[in-house]
C-alpha cells in the first residue's frame, strides 16, 4: 500500500490538532485534581464518548473485527450481553459509590469502603495491567504498520509512544479525554463508508448471510452459526466459539464484562471526571448508546472479510496466511481499507486506525499516572508532600509509564488473537474484582479481610483453573494446563469465560466466610461507600433523559430488540 | 461545575472535520477520472468529504452557540 500526499495530509492534520489540544490545555493544568481528574468538569457526552472510546484500542477495532471472522455474529456478545448491561448497571447503581465518596480512583475507593491492603492489591496489579495492555496496543500497532506500509516497527512505536507522551504530559486526562473524543468520530466517518462498500460489494445482507452459511457448513456448522448469536449456544460444540449459552451469560455477561466496565478505573475515571453526580451516571449509559450498534462497525467488517476470502477466486480478496497456514484474521480491517478506500478516504481510514491505537494507549498511560500517583506513591512511598509535588509526580508518572508500555511492546508476542490474552488476563485480575465490589457496596457486612483475601484467593483460583485446563489442540503452558491438563475445554474462549466463572465464586464465598468471621465497621464509617446507608440522589423535576433509570431503560430495551432481531 | 476545563473540546472537533472534509471533496472533485481506478473511487472521496465537512461545521455551529450562553 502508497500513500499519496492527500493521505499524509490527513495523517499530519490529526497529530497536529492532537498536540495543539495538549498545548492548549497546559494553562488550565494547575493542580493534580485537574491533571488526572480533569478537575470534574467534563460535561456528560464528552465524558461518555470518552468512556467508550478509551476501551476502542487495539483490542476492539483490531480484535473485534478478528473475532467477526473467526466466530461471526456471536462476537455481539461482547457488546449485548456483555459490555451494555454492565454499563447501564455502573451508571445507575455504582457510580453514586465512585463519584459520590469523592474517591479519586477505584483503588481509593476501595481503601476508603475496605482498608489499605485490598486497596494496595488493586493498585498494583492494575498499574501492571495498564503498562501491559498498553505495551499491547503499541505493539499491535508497529506491526500492522510494518505489514501495510513497511514501516519500521521502532519507528511506529517511538513516534506514537512520543506523541501520546507529549499530549498526556501537557494536558493530563483533559487532553486524553478531548482526543477520545475526536478518536470516537474518526472511527465512525473512517470505518462506516468502509462497512457500506463492503457489504455492497458482498450483495447485502442476504448475500453476506448466504456467503456466511457456506463458510460455515464447511467447517462442520450450522448454517446460521456465522450469522445468528444465540440460536446455536445449545452446545458448546455447535457454535466457532465454542461456549454454550451458559459459559456466554456467566462468564462473559456477568463475570467478565461487568467485571471490566465497572471496575476497571481505566473506563471509569472518564465517569469520574464529570462535572457532577447526573453527569458522572449518565457518562455510561450515553456511551452504551453507540455502543450498541458498534458491533456493526467493528465486527461487520471480519465477516465481510472472510466472505470474501471464502469466494477468492471470484473476489480477488483473501486474507493473508500466517506462517503455520491459518488465516490472519487480525488483518481484516487493514485489508478491507486497502481493497476499497481510494487515496483520501485511506488517509482517513488510517487515521481512524492510530487514532484508536493511541487513544488505547492514552488511556492506559492516565489511568496508569493517577494510580501511581494516589494510590502507590502518595499512599506508600510519600505521603504528605504538597499538591504541585504530586502533580509533578504525575508527569513523571507519565513518562515511565510510556516507557514501560514500550518496554512492553517489544516483549508481547505470544498469542495469535489479541483479545483472547487480554480476555485471560482480565480473567485472573478482574473477574474476581467485582465480587469484591458487589459485596462491597451492597453488603454493609463485607469486611476488609474478607474484602482482601477473597481477591487474593479469587486470582489464585483463577490462575489455578487455568494450569489445569487446556483448550482443544492446545500446548500446554502459556494457554493453559501447565500443572496437569484435568479439564480440556472446545476452545481457548470457553476456558477464559470458565476461569472468570471460577474466580468469581471463589472470591464471592470466600469474602462472605471471611467477613462473617472478621470484625464489621460501624455503620457511620459507611455512610457513602455501601447502598443502604447512603441517600439516593434526588432526582424530582429531572426530566427522564435527564435521569441514569429511564436513560438505561431505554438503551436495555434497544438492546433486547438487536438481540432478537439477531437471535 | 469546580472549575471549567477552558476549552469546548467542540472547537478541535468542528476544526478538524471540516478541514478532512474540505480536504477529501476537494481531492474528489480535482483529481476527477485521473484517479478513477475503482468505479467509485472519486466519488466516495468527494461524497465523504461533503458529509465530514457538514458535521464538521455543524459542530462549529453548536461550539459558538455554546459560547455566546454559556451554560
Amino acid at each position: 500500500m502508497k500513500l499519496t500526499a492527500i493521505d499524509w495530509a490527513i495523517l499530519v492534520l490529526y497529530f497536529v490538532f492532537v498536540l495543539g489540544i495538549g498545548y492548549a490545555l497546559k494553562r488550565y493544568m494547575r493542580s493534580s485534581e485537574d491533571y488526572f481528574l480533569s478537575g470534574r468538569s467534563i460535561p456528560a457526552w464528552v465524558a461518555g464518548l470518552a468512556f467508550l472510546s478509551a476501551n476502542l484500542g487495539a483490542q476492539e477495532v483490531i480484535g473485534m473485527a478478528a473475532s467477526g471472522a473467526k466466530y461471526g455474529l456471536a462476537t455481539s456478545h461482547f457488546y449485548w450481553v456483555g459490555a451494555i448491561p454492565a454499563m447501564v448497571f455502573l451508571g445507575i447503581f455504582m457510580m453514586p459509590f465512585y463519584y459520590g465518596s469523592r474517591a479519586r480512583s477505584v483503588p481509593e475507593y476501595l481503601k476508603l469502603r475496605f482498608d489499605e491492603k485490598t486497596r494496595g492489591f488493586n493498585a498494583i496489579s492494575f498499574a501492571a495491567m495498564t503498562i501491559f495492555s498498553s505495551g499491547i496496543s503499541m505493539y499491535a500497532m508497529g506491526l500492522l504498520l510494518n505489514l501495510l506500509l513497511g514501516w519500521d516497527f521502532t519507528f511506529s512505536v517511538w513516534v506514537s509512544a512520543g506523541v501520546v507522551l507529549l499530549y498526556i504530559l501537557l494536558g493530563g486526562l483533559t487532553s486524553a479525554i478531548y482526543n477520545e473524543v475526536l478518536q470516537f468520530f474518526l472511527i465512525v466517518f473512517g470505518f462506516a463508508p468502509l462497512v457500506f462498500l463492503g457489504l455492497q460489494d458482498v450483495g447485502g445482507w442476504e448475500g453476506l448471510t448466504a456467503t456466511l452459511s457456506e463458510v460455515a457448513t464447511s467447517r462442520g456448522y450450522e448454517a446460521g452459526a456465522w450469522t445468528q448469536t444465540w440460536s446455536m449456544t445449545g452446545e458448546a460444540s455447535s457454535n466457532p466459539m465454542g461456549v454454550e449459552w451458559f459459559g456466554i451469560a456467566m462468564g462473559l455477561g456477568f463475570v467478565l464484562a461487568f467485571g471490566y466496565w465497572c471496575t476497571d478505573f481505566l473506563v471509569v475515571q472518564r465517569a469520574m471526571a464529570a462535572d457532577s453526580m447526573s453527569a458522572a451516571r449518565r457518562a455510561p449509559i450515553i456511551a452504551a448508546v453507540p455502543k450498541m450498534v458498534f458491533p456493526f462497525l467493528v465486527i461487520l467488517p471480519g465477516m465481510i472479510a472472510i466472505a470474501l476470502t471464502q469466494h477468492a477466486d471470484v473476489t480477488g480478496f483473501a486474507l493473508p496466511q500466517k506462517a503455520d497456514g491459518s488465516l490472519n484474521y487480525d488483518l481484516s480491517i487493514p485489508m478491507l481499507l486497502i481493497e476499497y478506500f481510494p487515496s483520501g478516504m485511506l488517509g482517513l481510514g488510517l487515521t481512524a486506525l492510530m487514532a484508536s491505537f493511541m487513544s488505547g494507549m492514552a488511556g492506559n498511560v492516565t489511568a496508569f499516572n493517577t494510580v501511581w500517583t494516589y494510590d502507590i506513591y502518595q499512599s506508600y512511598i510519600r505521603p504528605g508532600a504538597s499538591d504541585a509535588h504530586y502533580l509533578m509526580m504525575g508527569r513523571a508518572a507519565t513518562v515511565v509509564g510510556v516507557s514501560l508500555s514500550v518496554a512492553a511492546a517489544y516483549v508481547a508476542n505470544r498469542f495469535n488473537n489479541i483479545m483472547d490474552m487480554l480476555q485471560l488476563l482480565f480473567a485472573f485480575v478482574n473477574a474476581p474484582l467485582f465480587a469484591t465490589f458487589l459485596l462491597g457496596m451492597f453488603w454493609k457486612r463485607a469486611t476488609g479481610h474478607g474484602a482482601f483475601f477473597g481477591l487474593l484467593g479469587g486470582t489464585l483460583a483463577a490462575a489455578l483453573h487455568h494450569g489445569l485446563s487446556l483448550p482443544k489442540g492446545a500446548v500446554a503452558g502459556v494457554k493453559g494446563g501447565w500443572l496437569s491438563a484435568v479439564q480440556a475445554y472446545p476452545s481457548e474462549m470457553a476456558q477464559n469465560f470458565w476461569t472468570a466463572i471460577y474466580a468469581f465464586t471463589v472470591c464471592f464465598v470466600l469474602t462472605i466466610v471471611i467477613s462473617l468471621l472478621t470484625r464489621p465497621r460501624e455503620d457511620r464509617e459507611l455512610v457513602g461507600l455501601v447502598y443502604s446507608l447512603t441517600e439516593k440522589p434526588q432526582e424530582a423535576g429531572v426530566r427522564w433523559y435527564g435521569r441514569p433509570a429511564p436513560l438505561g431503560a431505554v438503551v436495555l430495551g434497544f438492546t433486547l430488540v438487536l438481540t432478537v432481531i439477531f437471535w | 461545575m469546580s472549575q471549567p476545563a477552558g476549552l469546548d473540546v467542540r472547537w478541535p472537533l468542528g476544526l478538524l472535520f471540516a478541514m478532512i472534509g474540505a480536504l477529501l471533496l476537494g481531492h474528489g472533485l480535482t483529481q476527477g477520472d485521473a484517479a478513477a481506478t475503482a468505479e467509485q473511487a472519486t466519488h466516495i472521496n468527494a461524497w465523504w468529504g461533503g458529509v465530514l465537512l457538514v458535521f464538521g461545521l455543524v459542530v462549529l455551529w453548536l461550539a459558538r452557540r455554546g459560547q455566546r450562553k454559556p451554560s
